[in-house]
């Protein structure tokens, strides 16, 4: 049983789990702040990836990270104008920006359906020129995901974010405070695709390829690390929350790690983590259902005694009577 | 123009109608018209769909009328964009739960409202200050509430009370050019309800607010600012200030509303005030 967790697999787990990490960031300001389901998130994931990879085999990988980041924003904003400035509710403009990707996607990888970039150069070789050894991949990914956190957290506990977080927790109180909804939703948003096209520009490095499929079921994948953080660290400040998100991405990867040595095949990975989020959004619900059902046993058995007790006392009193 | 230099509020012929042309169509606002002197203090009462809530949306711009100005300190914002415009009003509505963000701090809540004082646009990428703590936690001692120790606390824990009186703080941080108060007290205990108004009596003399207070209570109404206005039906029926308003009591009151909207006051809350 030693043989499930090894070395390689924990390095490899919290690699993808800082990498992924930022997606899950994107769901946390789009979902758990603002309180919008962006859909566009895979559309967006496979946008980032595709431009970054061409950026990178032009040479660029730095610029390519921020190239991903900047159609990140570009999504974004197209995706907030559909909803504030066209009126279409927000899921349908998420939708309708994730199938437009799809045709984009495939225009920035030379209307080909994958892309690589084994020949060329991206921050991962620069980093493994320069730090050398096994754990390159994982302190480029960690200190760009840190980083990017703390400025998240930064940023939400600016006024802007302030503004941000009250648009999501209370609309009615925002408008009849002078903040632009419209406007903070969009900020919001572009904020959030940033973070998700930088994400897939990273994994496009990491991976040395890019496919149009990548980004498939990413919102579901994200929206499972952002629970399983948010269920472990719970309420707190803005870091505190930021670090268990991508806490929560590393700790999916590992169960899909564990998941993958237990010889579950590869293409039933999309069913396994399909299950995972069911199961890590269901789990508070099945828990308190749980101890209710415990509490109503227990109670039954208590109420049965007080009713017996009744019954004799009646029966002793009738009997007093006669 | 004379008359407008001392106006706070002008409405000429406000009208608003909702769902036009369906079975559900409402004539909310039937051409009111309205002026508020700078500090005139005016309560509002009337039937259930009377239209108050619907006088104050309309002022605040969260829906447009369909004909009418609106004009706030000598400008017309008759189609000026809700968050425009909110820089300058105060609103407090009935529900405690509207006026403040849940999941946010006190001193974050505050830290929204104080952002209307200032148009800087760097302003936007600051952070709470020391400064600006120090000046929250004195505010919030003024209430009495212990509220300045609970800084760090989520509004959520809050009581409804002390919620609204927070927002009642937050409304009129900035001096606002009108308030308007849609019931605000109808949610609180009665000793919880007195202290809100008395905090907001307090509040309203002393920087000398344009205010506008929809009230259930025919005491309240006769009692608190400097006029008294009666809407029915979209309209505004009665309006009374100076001495007729000092000589009036609640019959009376009941007694004009039933003169002028040709039936009786069927605000069953109303019913139940006038027994206290």
């Amino acid at each position: 049983m030693g043989s499930i967790i090894t070395l390689s697999i924990v390095q490899n787990a919290l690699e993808l789990g800082f990498i992924y990490a930022l997606v899950a960031l994107a769901l946390f300001i789009s979902f758990s702040i603002l309180n919008i389901a962006d859909l566009s998130t895979d559309g967006c994931f496979t946008l980032g990836c595709a431009v970054c990879a061409s950026v990178t085999l032009a040479g660029h990988p730095v610029l390519g990270l921020f190239a991903a980041m900047a159609a990140g924003v570009c999504s974004g904003f197209v995706t907030a104008f559909l909803q504030t400035k066209l009126g279409i509710q927000s899921i349908l403009a998420g939708i309708i920006v994730n199938t437009g990707l799809y045709t984009i996607n495939i225009a920035v990888m030379g209307f080909a359906s994958n892309m690589n970039l084994f020949a060329c150069d991206s921050v991962f070789t620069w980093a493994k020129e320069a730090i050398g050894g096994t754990w390159y991949k994982l302190i480029v990914a960690a200190v760009i995901v840190i980083l990017v956190g703390v400025l998240i957290s930064l940023f939400l506990n600016t006024r802007l974010g302030l503004s941000i977080r009250a648009t999501g927790d209370n609309p009615d109180m925002v408008r009849a405070s002078s903040i632009n909804t419209g406007l903070m939703i969009t900020i919001g948003l572009c904020v959030a695709n940033a973070l998700t096209g930088l994400s897939g520009g990273l994994l496009a490095q990491y991976q040395k390829s890019c496919d149009i499929n990548l980004g498939t079921g990413m919102v579901t994948i994200a929206l499972a690390s952002l629970i399983i953080g948010e269920s472990i660290i719970g309420k707190g400040n803005m870091l505190k929350r930021v670090a268990g998100v991508i806490l929560g991405s590393c700790l999916y990867r590992f169960i899909v790690a564990v998941a993958l040595r237990l010889n579950v095949p590869a293409e039933c990975l999309k069913l396994v983590s399909s299950i995972i989020v069911a199961v890590a959004i269901a789990f508070p619900y099945i828990k308190k259902q749980f101890a209710f059902h415990q509490q109503k046993r227990s109670a039954r058995i208590t109420n049965q005694q007080y009713i017996k007790e009744m019954l004799r006392e009646e029966q002793t009193g009738k009997g007093g009577e006669a | 123009m004379a008359v407008e230099k001392d106006s706070m509020l002008i409405m000429k012929n406000v009208e608003k109608t909702f769902n036009p042309g369906t079975v559900n169509e409402k004539r909310a606002l039937g051409g009111v018209s309205l002026t508020l002197k700078k500090g005139d203090f005016a309560t509002i009462v009337g039937s259930n769909g009377a239209g108050k809530s619907t006088l104050f949306n309309a002022i605040t711009g969260a829906f447009f009328p369909d004909k009418g100005l609106i004009m706030l300190g000598g400008e017309d914002i008759t189609y000026q964009k809700e968050h425009v415009r909110s820089r300058v009003i105060g609103h407090l509505f009935q529900d405690p739960l509207k006026g403040t963000a849940p999941h946010m701090t006190i001193e974050e809540n505050m830290a929204l409202a104080y952002l209307r004082t200032t148009t800087s646009k760097n302003a936007y990428f600051s952070r709470i200050k020391a400064a600006d703590k120090k000046k929250f936690r004195e505010q919030l001692s003024l209430l009495d509430m212990g509220l300045e120790d609970r800084m760090k606390q989520p509004v959520g824990l809050l009581s409804g009370g002390q919620r609204q009186a927070l927002t009642l703080l937050m409304a009129t941080m900035v001096t606002p050019k009108i308030l308007l108060l849609d019931e605000h007290t109808a949610a609180l205990d009665p000793a919880t309800a007195e202290k809100v108004l008395s905090l907001t009596k307090q509040i309203v003399a002393e920087r000398e607010i344009t205010c506008l207070m929809v009230t259930h209570n025919m005491h309240q109404a006769l009692s608190l600012g400097n006029r008294t206005l009666m809407m029915d039906a979209g309209n505004i029926v009665l309006d009374v200030e100076g001495e007729e308003r000092a000589a009036m009591t609640v019959d009376d009151l009941l007694e004009q509303f039933a003169l002028r909207a040709g039936k009786a006051l069927d605000n069953d809350r109303i019913l139940f005030s006038k027994v206290e």
